[in-house]
């Protein structure tokens, strides 16, 4: 259980990096918080032959809000992300899944880069990422791309990053007046991944109808339920409806099977938790109506 | 593989040593340091014995390596008691109460714990239970430690 070695390096600035991950390729294999890689790592699942460390890279170390839009550096821990007070007031939904991830000491290492770009089917991050239209900014040695987080992941731990590229920064734009947000998760216990998990976001206007929807499930990548935020769109909030729309969210579905879980177990989690989360977000939704 | 030096500050004590960047920070505080209070179960994050707190935030040293501590502080259990005749309020109490059995979790429980009543100290019991969701404790079944850390806090408070 201990992994192999290789050749570190620990650059202080993002052109340095951008750098060496030109030169190294496809050998390189970038490091953040180590609570995925340094696992799999020790398991020698992952041999890298050169590791670059982005923990001195104080560049992608930033939590701050421009022009209304939440903008995290990719070395963000989640601890930040979670205690933040911007995150509570502005983008609750975020606070809400990182609580979720793993445990204090985990979160207290893991990054918000790390959590995305590693792109596990039951992460709790990509799917509020997702659901909250998020942009993804890619940097490479040549320059930067922006990829909307709903592209991002192609599928299992895989995503649209090339060798030689660095998920640099995330854009998330804040929720329209009137939204609620939620996110619900079935898991073994307490702080383990989920074994379903479903991100809501709901906008109403001043009469109480659905004027926006964004439904996201977990899976070999997050899944938008089109089908069901189709079917909220200018309707009034109620059980019957959220029944439906959870109802069409995992029609034809892809879920995995493992020892954890089986694939029709994790759809008919996902299904109740569709609705379950939906009827949150549309109450805080209200709330927030009834306050501002 | 090149071997690096590096420099870090453990129980307040200043420590330099070569490692290769392969070298997990448990291995060192362990095996280079001789500290063998931090305990090593699982080496992939899920037990948290190797828990100890790396600037003042607790981490499991499992889950990093010991080129990356350069330049950190480092607490582990052998730090804790203020001196060889006292001990911290943490560990009179896990004693008092006997909030461990074989000992095997109890360093990265209390480190744990330490930092969990200097964020918060007064904390409830489902705020106790939350933290201690990454140590995982095989013979207590954990009652007697969250009632340990909850008397604790009053204890630290009142010093
Ligand atoms: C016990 C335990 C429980 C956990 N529970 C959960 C859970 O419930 N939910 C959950 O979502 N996660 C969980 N995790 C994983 C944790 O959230 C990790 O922090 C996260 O998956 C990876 O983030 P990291 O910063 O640690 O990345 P690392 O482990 O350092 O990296 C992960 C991968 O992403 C790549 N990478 C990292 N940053 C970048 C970047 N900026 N650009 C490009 N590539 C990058 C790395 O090269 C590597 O391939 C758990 C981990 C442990 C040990
Ligand atoms: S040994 Fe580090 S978490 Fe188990
Ligand atoms: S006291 Fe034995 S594992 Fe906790």
């Amino acid at each position: 259980m201990k992994p192999a070695g290789f050749e570190y390096h620990d650059p202080r600035t993002l052109s340095e990096v951008t750098a060496l991950l030109g030169r190294l390729g496809e050998d390189a294999r970038v490091l953040a918080g180590g609570q995925s890689l340094v696992p799999l790592m020790n398991f020698r699942l992952a041999r890298p032959a050169h590791l670059v460390d982005l923990n001195r890279v104080a560049e992608l170390d930033f939590l701050s809000v421009e022009g209304g839009e939440l903008r995290i550096g990719a070395m963000t821990r989640q601890r930040v992300l979670e205690r933040s007070e911007v995150v509570v007031s502005g983008w609750p939904l975020l606070r809400e899944v990182t609580g979720f991830i793993g445990h204090v000491q985990i979160r207290n290492r893991g990054t918000v880069g790390g959590s995305l770009a590693h792109a596990f089917p039951s992460a709790e991050l990509p799917v509020a990422m997702v659901t909250l239209d998020a942009a993804f900014v890619l940097q490479g040695e040549g320059g930067e791309r922006v990829v909307a987080a709903e592209d991002f992941v192609l599928g299992t731990m895989t995503t649209v990053l090339e060798p030689g590229e660095l998920l640099r920064e995330v854009r998330v734009p804040a929720p329209a007046a009137g939204s609620g947000a939620s996110f619900r998760e079935v898991s073994r216990r307490y702080g383990d991944f989920a074994l379903a998990g479903v991100a809501a976001l709901v906008t109403l206007d001043r009469d109480g109808v659905v004027t926006a929807a964004r439904l996201t499930l977990t899976g070999p990548a997050p899944t938008r339920a089109r089908a069901a935020e189709a079917a909220v769109l200018g309707e009034r909030p109620s059980e019957a409806l959220f029944r439906e729309a959870a109802r069409r969210a995992v029609a034809g579905i892809e879920q995995d099977s493992d020892m954890h879980a089986t694939a029709e177990y994790r759809v008919r989690a996902c299904e109740a938790l569709a609705r379950r989360a939906l009827a949150d977000a549309a109450e805080r939704a209200a709330a927030s109506r009834a306050v501002g | 593989m090149n071997k690096r030096t590096i420099t870090l500050r453990v129980n307040g004590a200043e420590h330099t040593g070569e490692t290769e960047p392969r070298r997990l920070l448990s291995d060192f505080i362990r095996d280079d340091l001789g500290l063998t209070g931090t305990h090593v179960g699982c080496e992939h994050g899920v037990c948290g014995a190797c828990t100890v707190l790396v600037n003042g935030d607790p981490v499991r040293s499992c889950l990093m390596f010991a080129v990356q501590a350069d330049g950190a502080e480092i607490d582990t259990v052998e730090g804790l008691a203020p001196d060889a005749d006292t001990l911290h309020p943490l560990q009179e109490k896990f004693h008092e109460r006997h909030g461990l059995q074989c000992g095997f979790c109890t360093p990265g429980i209390l480190l744990t714990a330490r930092a969990l009543l200097r964020e918060n100290p007064d904390p409830s019991d489902t705020e106790i239970r939350e933290w201690l969701s990454g140590n995982l404790c095989r013979c207590t079944g954990y009652v007697n430690i969250v009632t340990a850390i909850r008397e604790a806090a009053k204890e630290v408070s009142r010093r």
